[in-house]
């Protein structure tokens, strides 16, 4: 059977043409508008509560709509966008050292290494000075310097300093900012909040998205519920990994049925690796915790030169280490950027040289930096991190070196939507990183926060009243054929998870999905490798509906059986990443392919092959995917090949 | 090493519930607290019985999900630790560790060790925000804060929304969590505009939501993952004081 | 709470001060004794200001315990189903002792208004010799009495050093530096308030006061 076939192109159509710098200014102009009275006629279901999410929510209900708002979370507070730690950019220019929206703009499509839309970019560049703006006004405390203006900072080596943040809890606060103001509206009555809830199938009527299924996890009730518009704020699918720094509970069930219900996925194999994730300790690892990339500013990353050798690191002598690195990229060492620190320390792993009990692991050593500035200094810079990575392993940073190693993080992939944050099927908004826009093939530090916000306060509100504009649609009940059908689908997925009483968990499948997808669709792929991981898949998947053991049932509260649907979901989704990743045979943003690089072993983009989007559209558990795509253009930036040698 | 857990089981909110004992065996030090709990859910799984239903999402601290009282003790024995940063280097073969949920009226037991905490949100929706809709927003840099007023607002502004104030408490009151989001706003120049319907707001939607009065004891401070500082409290009462002085409207408006 | 906490605490100041008079001599306390009971003279007929004093401290005391009362209620409310491994105490000691405080010195209260006031339950109960009764009091084969006193004491400074810092919080204190000044005041004020209470009977048993 061939793996996918090739469909129709796709086109954005909403984007304006002419000059980029007036794109966004004339979409709005050019959208049609839904009067106040209306508005309150009009009902919008967003799920997730996250930056996207919780922000497009409290701002439909500050225009008058009718929104429900879904998370799986007790509360809305909690989505994962919380653990951002970095910061935000934003084009603000405070610094006076040469930032300009068009340098945003231009820093992000060579980031995401020329797989990302310009249009798009180019809006979210004009936006994020809008989002400090707000975000200042609810009270977000960032960062301020004695003069009482916003302090900024360098973040992942941009050279501007256009980095707002707050300590290292950026995304918290954020999210609470964003929380606040649909806590306002939900005491307002403008927004319902339907928390531990999880959306479990899209209803599409007369080809538009009316409506979810949603499950209440507490009663384990399964309920479907109207709307005039649904907004997918569901984040990204980094979990199909197991391991990842992402939340427990973050899924891809959310936009995967979107998928299966006609909306297109693009780029589904483009995740993203951080280079500086705590290693695991052992089989019982349930996720990786991140620590920020600025560690690498005065930390300096090596191995033992000798594979196995196991002494303590303070008893190897200087010249029995390689500062891989510092060889391997003399001009940019450890500040690499992170898709290369990260292939570089599984590269010197993969040769028997790593280091820690696993064997998964590579020094980041503070000793020259101590030495140097100073342990107080060293604690001024990174005093929490440190607090934080010996709470989780036992060790003092300050004395011993610390252990890294690259982990999931971010997955730039997502449902396929058009300049109004539109997907496949009219009616179905998709926002933050649950989209695939604005990243590309990989995601500036700092940039995820931007999108999200902007995406929810300023885009989507806008945008979505064109659509909104031809509504209200005609009142759907509970016996309509298609809500029947959706609402029994999710019936019999659950009762079938129930029924299999088999001899294995959920957590032992989905850990074994994750390891080879880490193995083979992770920082390098190869073609072999790839189709390995197809076979895998398949057979795992099969295995996973005849012996998957689910405790309970379905009423009330029963996490094994939400853990379940999602891996279940986990499984279709990893084999079209695999898919993906086998037909772009080239190396671009966060993946290396292994058939794809220079002479001197560096990552080798195909711009005359690959210059598209890769949008899949779904025909059926097992017969393949067909492609659809999106040419990329680029008038303003010209692509150009990286280097860091 | 070997460990026994007593562990709250209780199947719903109508269920008196119980504790019950478990061996777990051979478990790493280098195991975080919730990673234990995975290893014995995926025995009892397998064995036919009921896993322990528990809260828990970032793992890394920050979303406030988890939240179990550990030995009498709210997120265990590790100060400005949560229960999933909790590692299991800090317990020692052979012990017993008795683990229930967090107990209060205002947070019912869903179920085990879960319990609905939906009270926070209703507090915050009481006047625990800045209105500031998407669009209005004056430029960043219109308004200066002082840097250690914007320090002393992120703070208190690094809740997490756990509860562990709640659930160590004495008196079941939730005055730290209220009185952190209050000082975070009213240190601003942003917040002061609703700087009185705010505390009034939220002290009112506290106390309906049936959590206790405070009386200073502290013990919300020392179980507070993020070391939120008492002296919060002490902001909320002297803005309520002169809140409920004059007053100058309803929450909201 | 704290407003008539204040109150209390102003007279048990001045209630101390006044048993300190004693090692004056027991002229001087029986004077002084008696000065209680013309204060306002002329303006006031005799012992009308005690009398209100009195019900001044009365109300308080009732609003204290009732509003400690309502408090204790809420508290129980608020946690239905208690936790099943006793809570450790993270916190200050003294704070988880204040009910339990509370009831021993109300308790104490009752006892020494019937010992000392009325002088019901004294050896000597002459309200024209306070001095006398007070030397009975502490007598040493009346040991029991002293140590019912001093665990009333005692308990009452624990009672005060958390009541004097909770009610300075509750009363808008807000400042870190602000918290450990008035914890060292609460805490002074209470050991110097103890000892002022407790010399009284040790001078006694001393053979200081007889």
């Amino acid at each position: 059977m061939e793996l996918f076939t090739h469909g129709e192109p796709i086109a954005d159509t909403k984007a304006p043409d002419g000059p980029i710098e007036t794109r966004w200014q004339r979409r709005r102009f050019g959208a049609k508008l839904v009067n106040p009275a209306n508005r309150r006629k009009l009902t919008v279901i967003v799920v997730g509560t996250g930056l996207a999410g919780g922000s497009a929510a409290a701002t439909l209900g500050e225009l008058g709509y009718r929104v429900k708002s879904y998370c799986y979370q007790d509360s809305p507070r909690r989505a994962h966008s919380i653990a951002a730690q970095g910061g935000i950019n934003a084009a603000k220019n405070y610094r006076n050292d040469g930032d300009s929206i068009q340098r945003l703009f231009y820093d992000t499509v060579k980031g995401g290494d020329f797989r990302s839309r310009e249009s798009n970019v180019r809006r979210l560049a004009e936006v994020s000075v809008e989002i400090i703006d707000q975000a200042v006004a609810q009270g977000v405390p960032f960062a301020r310097e004695y003069g009482g203006l916003l302090d900024t900072r360098s973040f992942g080596g941009a050279q501007v300093q256009r980095t707002f943040y707050a300590r290292g809890q950026t995304g918290q606060q954020l999210l609470l900012g964003a929380y606040q103001a649909l806590e306002r509206q939900i005491g307002l009555g403008r927004v319902e909040m339907y928390s531990r809830h999880e959306m479990l199938e899209l209803i599409v009527v007369d080809g538009r998205a009316r409506g979810i299924v949603v499950r209440d996890l507490v009663s384990g009730e399964i309920t479907t519920e109207y709307a005039d518009a649904v907004v997918l704020a569901s984040g990204g699918y980094g979990n199909v990994f197991y391991l990842s720094t992402n939340a427990k509970g973050c899924n891809v069930t959310a936009t995967w049925r979107a998928h299966r219900k006609g909306a297109l996925f693009a780029n589904p194999c483009y995740t993203q690796i951080h280079p500086t994730c705590i290693p695991v300790s052992g089989d019982h690892q349930s996720k990786l915790t991140l620590m920020s990339e600025s560690l690498r500013n005065d930390g300096r990353v090596w191995v033992p030169q000798r594979a196995g050798d196991d002494r303590p690191p303070r008893e190897i002598p200087e010249d029995e280490r390689d500062y891989f690195l510092e060889r391997m990229y003399p001009s940019f060492g450890n500040l690499v950027p992170r898709d290369i620190a990260s292939r570089a320390a599984k590269g010197v792993c993969d040769s028997g040289r790593g280091v820690g009990a696993t064997g998964l692991g590579v020094y980041l050593d503070f000793a020259d930096a101590i030495g140097r500035l100073g342990r107080s200094t060293i604690a001024d810079r990174y005093g929490n991190l440190f607090e934080m990575y010996q709470r989780i392993t036992g060790e003092d940073p300050y004395e011993v070196p610390m252990r890294i190693y690259p982990a999931v993080h971010y997955t730039m992939g997502g449902l396929w939507v058009d300049y109004d944050l539109e997907s496949t099927i009219p009616g179905l908004f998709v926002i933050g990183e649950a989209n695939f826009s604005d990243h590309g093939a990989n995601r500036l530090g700092a940039s995820a926060l931007m999108q999200g916000l902007a995406d929810g306060y300023f885009v989507l509100p806008s945008t979505i009243a064109d659509y909104l504009s031809a509504g209200p649609f005609e009142p759907l009940t509970d016996d309509h054929p298609e809500v029947a059908a959706a609402r029994n689908d999710v019936a019999d997925r659950l009762a079938r998870l129930l029924a299999c009483n088999g001899d294995r968990t959920v957590d032992s499948f989905h850990r074994e999905l994750g390891q080879i997808m880490w193995d083979h669709c992770g920082m390098e792929r190869s073609d072999t490798g790839l189709r390995k991981a197809l076979a895998e898949i398949r057979s795992l998947r099969e295995q996973f509906w005849q012996r998957v053991r689910v405790p309970g049932d379905g009423e009330g509260l029963n996490q094994a059986l939400e853990k379940a649907g999602r891996v279940a979901d986990f499984f279709e989704l990893a084999e079209l990443m695999c898919v993906d990743a086998l037909h772009r045979t080239e190396s671009a943003g966060g993946h290396f392919r292994a058939e794809s690089q220079t002479p001197d072993g560096e990552a080798q983009r195909d711009d005359d092959r690959f210059s598209y989007v890769a949008a899949w559209e779904f025909t059926g558990a097992d017969r393949p995917p067909v492609l659809h795509k999106e040419d990329l253009d680029f008038e303003y930036v010209h692509p150009t090949q990286r280097s860091y040698k | 090493m070997n460990l026994t857990l007593r562990i709250w089981r209780q199947s719903g909110p109508d269920d008196p519930g119980r504790m019950v004992s478990y061996p777990v065996p051979d478990v790493s030090p280098d195991m975080s607290f919730l990673e234990m709990l995975d290893v014995l859910n995926e025995r009892l799984t397998l064995d036919g019985e009921e896993p322990v239903a528990f809260d828990h999402d970032c793992r890394e601290g920050i979303c406030g999900a988890c939240g179990m009282v550990i030995n009498g003790v709210a997120h265990g024995p590790e100060r400005a630790t949560t229960a999933c940063q909790l590692h299991m280097r800090h317990f020692s073969d052979g012990q017993t560790i008795d683990i229930e949920p967090w107990r209060a009226r205002a947070f019912p037991v869903v179920k085990d060790l879960v319990v609905d905490r939906t009270a926070f949100d209703q507090i915050i929706a009481a006047g625990g925000y800045i209105t500031a809709p998407a669009g209005s927003a004056p430029e960043a840099h219109a308004q200066l804060v002082r840097k250690s007023d914007a320090d002393a607002a992120f703070e208190s502004a690094a809740c997490i929304g756990c509860g562990a104030c709640v659930a160590a408490c004495p008196n079941g009151s939730a005055m730290l969590f209220t009185a952190a989001k209050v000082t975070h706003l009213s240190l601003l120049p942003q917040g002061q505009p609703e700087r009185s319907t705010r505390v009034v707001g939220m002290v009112d939607a506290h106390d309906a939501a049936g959590f206790g009065g405070c009386t200073n004891i502290g013990e919300c401070t020392a179980v507070c993952p993020k070391g939120i500082p008492l002296t919060s409290i002490g902001r909320l009462n002297r803005d309520y004081l002169k809140a409920t002085r004059d007053r100058d409207g309803a929450p909201g408006t | 709470m704290a407003v008539t906490g204040i109150l209390l605490v102003l007279f048990l100041i001045a209630h101390m001060l006044g048993n300190l008079k004693i090692f004056v001599g027991a002229t001087s306390f029986d004077h002084y004794a008696h000065w209680l009971r013309t204060i306002g003279s002329p303006v006031l007929p005799d012992t009308w200001y005690l009398w209100i004093q009195r019900s001044v401290l009365g109300i308080a005391l009732v609003a204290h315990i009732w509003s400690a009362t309502v408090l204790a209620r809420r508290a129980r409310a608020a946690r239905p189903v208690r936790y099943a491994h006793r809570p450790k105490v993270q916190g200050s000691y003294a704070a988880r002792t204040m009910r339990w405080g509370g009831v021993i010195i109300a308790l104490f209260v009752v006892y020494h208004l019937l010992d000392l006031t009325t002088g019901d339950l004294n050896p000597v109960g002459d309200p024209r010799r306070p001095y006398a009764n007070v030397a009975a009091d502490f007598a040493p084969e009346r040991w029991y009495v002293t140590l019912f006193y001093v665990v009333a004491i005692v308990t009452l400074g624990f009672h005060l050093r958390h009541g004097m810092f909770s009610a300075f919080r509750s009363l808008g204190q807000q400042t870190p530096r602000g918290e450990r000044r008035a914890r060292a005041v609460a805490l002074g004020f209470s050991v110097a308030l103890c000892a002022g209470y407790l010399v009284v009977p040790f001078a006694v048993i001393a053979g200081l006061v007889r």
